[in-house]
């Protein structure tokens, strides 16, 4: 599980996380939406340790996200952000293995070669294998960065706005991999989305920020809704329900 | 499963251009005594090669540290900041009382003052972390103008009658390394170099980028701060012993990227060493023996090195 | 206007006081007691040195205000881009091929060869598409290392070092009577910027822009660089190079009066000369009796201030 107890954060004058406090339980894909500068990025990277918070703490199946050695961390938990340029010129396989650093220390083992094997064929990469990165589709590095991640079998996974840059068939495919690795692997999967109809189709479990605080969690049922979508982005959203889904129609 | 075998290639190749070279540089043109011409010859290749590696491994990791192709120590001002140190301590105890110190123990003070200057010019430069690639270069840039002007007048403060004196100094060339400090450097950057080859798989993740190597485990504070350290060793060494180059290290780089058409340090660092040794050893032995006109191959360098750089930008501004 | 007024009582008495300053004793009961080997300090050397240092410092200002105007870009100036480091070359090729050429002539060669310099910097930055504004001093900058790498090559090949260090240290302490004369040249030429100044700002919205407003925008670039060229060809010939004055004092300046050139030029001009003489008159009183060159002082505080602007920049964005 992951203990989220009182988070705060400000970048110069700006407070950007006020006295945050989530449990996140296992497994299930869970959604953080809000509306622009609600504090959802900063929230996922102080989970990430990939920057300091100003007060409270993180735990990590009782790791304390900011003390503990960041190389057991990284057995535990894994982060993909949106922006993934390299400077260095990898092969699709080369990155994956990367993903093994956690467990091998570098020296890959036959073992980790199984897993990057396992990482490869889960993602259909098998093709693309032996290609560079900078060869590559976005949707296609997209999905190399993901088996990284997978390689690196973690029991938890964050994803930061995964679906930046990605057409409707590439967003949907990401979508619906998320749900595949959380219930196939067993990953808890924790994933910033700005399309709130992605959420309420494919989560287990909405979280809902403003302001730097949390607004509401729920389900899909209990967050997709008018009244709820009103406060959370001060507009008013027309939800429809079609073929058991809830669905925001905010395009007029 | 097919494998690139490109880079032990050219490993190999580069190794053996290297020991032609070598061989060359003891043997060409020698005329009389060998028991002279050798250890005369042998210490002159033993500087040489002790720059090359040091330039050559000091750029690599700082490519490494900052995750991009571009930036070098040297153009970041590291090399400045070296002369500027070396200056600050001859106007603190004054010029003669350094006179009477052993080289060596000056050299040691300059290089403990150079990693901790070194640390906190780094902070400063990458303080906003590195999205803005060339508002960082630029200001690099002209932090080491700064500290080259500051260390100028320093130097003109301190005694304008031996100015020139002084400047010859600092613009040792490459034809002249100091001999006292060879076996001191030549310690030190053995050192530095087993320290590095253990550390190789985790230099590889460091080039991924600071959320990728945290999220792979990577304490990247420590980490970042102890490479910095021998970054800091290695400049200090080369400046001590031919005065600072600003394009050698990239153009080392950049070459050594061409040939191994590799990422992995245990590929990239090799053979930018063994690049920057063929280029000191040869350019020095052609313009020595063949142009017979010993002094311009640091300004060689530096004219090749710089068209190198501006190539580099160009080509990157036009993705 | 009291604020100028004030700015041009500073500028005189810095200028009254670079008569005083220096290692033979001039003071005004000497003179006035008629004392001729003061008189002969005083008009041998003094003056002309005082002329030198407004000159150069007012024109260099000037001609960076041109340049940041017409390459539109805030932080270039004729040193960092490949302007001053080729007429340099230029003036050491004279030395070398045409030592016994008069000064005029190899002054020439030095403004062409800056021009040429100039339409190299120009043809690089025509290759890089994305023109993010710290990217161009930074190509300037390059290009002047590498140009400068050849002159050294040049001075080591044929031993004319000192020949070099003369031109890249801008140094006012040889100047003399009969020796910086064609300074007042470098004038005409600032002048002549001042008396088009409402071309090159049309010329500076911009090719499309000013083409709209149905000027040649080709032709004014390269009259506006070609004067920029003579005035840095002409100083680097009579005192050596001034780093960053002409970057940080228009910078300055447009911090304070925005970038309307035909008002910035005076108070450039202005700005530079008294930038010049407080650095010169520092050089000389702080090792006494030996001096700083104004190079090496303009060195330190004119790279301190461009990182200010740099960083200032940082904050903005």
């Amino acid at each position: 599980m992951i203990r989220i107890q009182n988070i705060t954060k400000s970048f110069g004058r700006t407070q950007v996380l006020q006295d945050v406090s989530l449990d996140l339980p296992e497994g299930g894909v869970t959604a953080l939406i809000g509306p622009n500068g609600a504090g959802k990025s900063t929230l996922l990277s102080i989970i990430a340790r990939l920057a300091p918070a100003d007060g409270g703490r993180v735990s990590i199946d009782g790791l304390d996200a900011h003390q503990a050695p960041s190389a057991d961390l990284a057995r535990l938990i894994a982060m993909l952000r949106q922006d993934n340029h390299l400077t260095a010129r990898l092969t699709v396989r080369e990155l994956i293995g990367f993903g093994r650093f956690p467990h091998s220390g570098g020296r890959l083992n036959a073992a980790d070669q199984a897993a990057i094997d396992r990482a490869v064929a889960y993602l259909d990469l098998a093709e693309l294998q032996h290609r560079f990165l900078d060869q590559l589709s976005g949707g296609q590095r997209q999905r190399a960065f993901v088996a990284m991640t997978i390689a690196q079998e973690t029991k938890y996974l964050l994803l930061d706005e995964p679906l930046n840059n990605l057409d409707m068939k590439h967003a949907r495919a990401m979508m619906r991999l998320l749900r595949q690795i959380s219930q196939d692997l067993g990953k808890t999967v924790l994933v910033v989305l700005h399309d709130i109809n992605f959420a309420s189709c494919h989560a287990d479990r909405i979280v809902a920020m403003k302001d730097g605080r949390i607004f509401a969690t729920g389900t899909p049922r209990q967050i997709v809704a008018p009244e709820v979508l009103a406060d959370l982005y001060e507009t008013d959203i027309p939800v429809h329900d079609i073929d058991g889904r809830r669905i925001a129609a905010f395009y007029d | 499963m097919p494998r690139n075998r490109r880079p032990q290639l050219a490993l190999a190749a580069l190794g053996l251009l290297t020991a032609g070279l070598i061989l060359a540089f003891m043997t060409v043109g020698a005329k009389g005594n060998w028991d002279f011409i050798l250890p005369f010859r042998g210490r002159k290749l033993l500087g040489l090669v002790i720059i090359a590696h040091a330039v050559a491994c000091s750029t690599v990791l700082f490519q490494t540290v900052t995750s991009n192709r571009i930036l070098t120590p040297a153009i970041m001002g590291f090399d400045s900041l070296f002369v500027l140190c070396a200056t600050l301590l001859v106007t603190a105890f004054g010029s003669t009382a350094m006179a009477g110190f052993d080289p060596r123990l000056i050299f040691a003070a300059n290089a403990v003052l150079m990693v901790a200057a070194s640390m906190a010019l780094y902070r400063w430069l990458f303080r906003d972390g590195t999205e803005d690639l060339h508002r960082i270069l630029l200001i690099g840039v002209v932090v080491g103008i700064l500290f080259r002007s500051l260390a100028e007048f320093l130097q003109r403060m301190l005694d304008p009658n031996e100015f020139m004196v002084l400047t010859d100094m600092m613009f040792a060339s490459f034809n002249a390394v100091p001999l006292d400090l060879l076996g001191v450097a030549s310690l030190l950057v053995g050192l530095v170099t087993l320290w590095l080859i253990p550390r190789l798989p985790r230099l590889d993740v460091m080039a991924l980028g600071r959320p990728v190597g945290i999220n792979l485990g990577l304490d990247w504070r420590r980490e970042t701060m102890a490479v910095l350290v021998a970054i800091s060793v290695l400049v200090s060494v080369s400046v001590a012993l031919v005065g600072p180059i600003l394009f050698f290290g990239l153009m080392a780089a950049a070459l050594a990227h061409l040939a191994v058409g590799s990422s992995a340090h245990r590929h990239v660092l090799p053979a930018a060493s063994l690049i920057a040794v063929s280029l000191l050893v040869g350019g020095q032995m052609l313009l020595e023996r063949v142009f017979a006109f010993d002094t311009a191959l640091r300004i060689l360098v530096e004219f090749a090195g710089g068209i190198i750089f501006i190539t580099l930008l160009v080509a990157r501004g036009r993705r | 206007m009291p604020v100028l007024a004030i700015a041009i009582a500073i500028n005189l008495g810095l200028a009254a006081l670079s008569l005083f300053v220096g290692v033979s004793q001039v003071s005004l009961s000497g003179l006035w007691a008629g004392q001729d080997d003061q008189w002969l300090v005083l008009i041998e050397s003094r003056l002309p040195r005082m002329a030198a240092l407004i000159l150069a410092g007012a024109t260099m200002a000037i001609a960076g205000v041109l340049t940041q105007t017409l390459i539109r870009n805030r932080f270039v100036e004729p040193s960092n881009t490949g302007m001053m480091e080729a007429a340099g070359l230029g003036l050491l090729l004279m030395m070398l091929l045409f030592p016994a050429a008069p000064i005029i002539a190899k002054m020439a060669v030095g403004t062409v060869f800056a021009m040429a310099g100039t339409a190299i910097f120009l043809a690089i930055l025509r290759r890089v598409p994305m023109r993010d504004p710290m990217l161009v001093p930074l190509i300037g900058i390059m290009l002047s290392g590498i140009i400068f790498a050849g002159s050294s090559f040049v001075a080591y090949r044929f031993d004319m070092v000192q020949s070099l260090l003369a031109w890249t240290q801008g140094d006012l302490s040889g100047v003399m009577r009969g020796r910086y004369e064609l300074l007042w040249l470098a004038a005409v030429g600032a002048g002549l910027a001042w008396f088009a100044a409402d071309r090159f700002t049309v010329a500076g919205l911009g090719r499309d822009m000013a083409s709209s407003l149905g000027l040649s925008h080709g032709r004014v670039v390269a009259l506006g660089l070609a004067i920029v060229s003579l005035v840095t060809a002409i100083v680097v010939v009579s005192v050596g190079m001034i780093p960053f004055l002409g970057l940080i004092v228009p910078n300055i300046v447009s911090l304070a009066l925005g970038d309307n050139m035909r008002r910035a030029i005076p108070w450039a001009a202005i700005g530079g000369a008294g930038l010049v003489l407080f650095c010169d008159i520092l050089g000389r009183v702080i090792i006494m009796p030996y001096e700083v060159p104004v190079g090496t002082i303009m060195g330190v505080i004119g790279s301190a201030v461009f990182l200010w602007l740099i960083a200032g920049r940082r904050r903005a964005a």
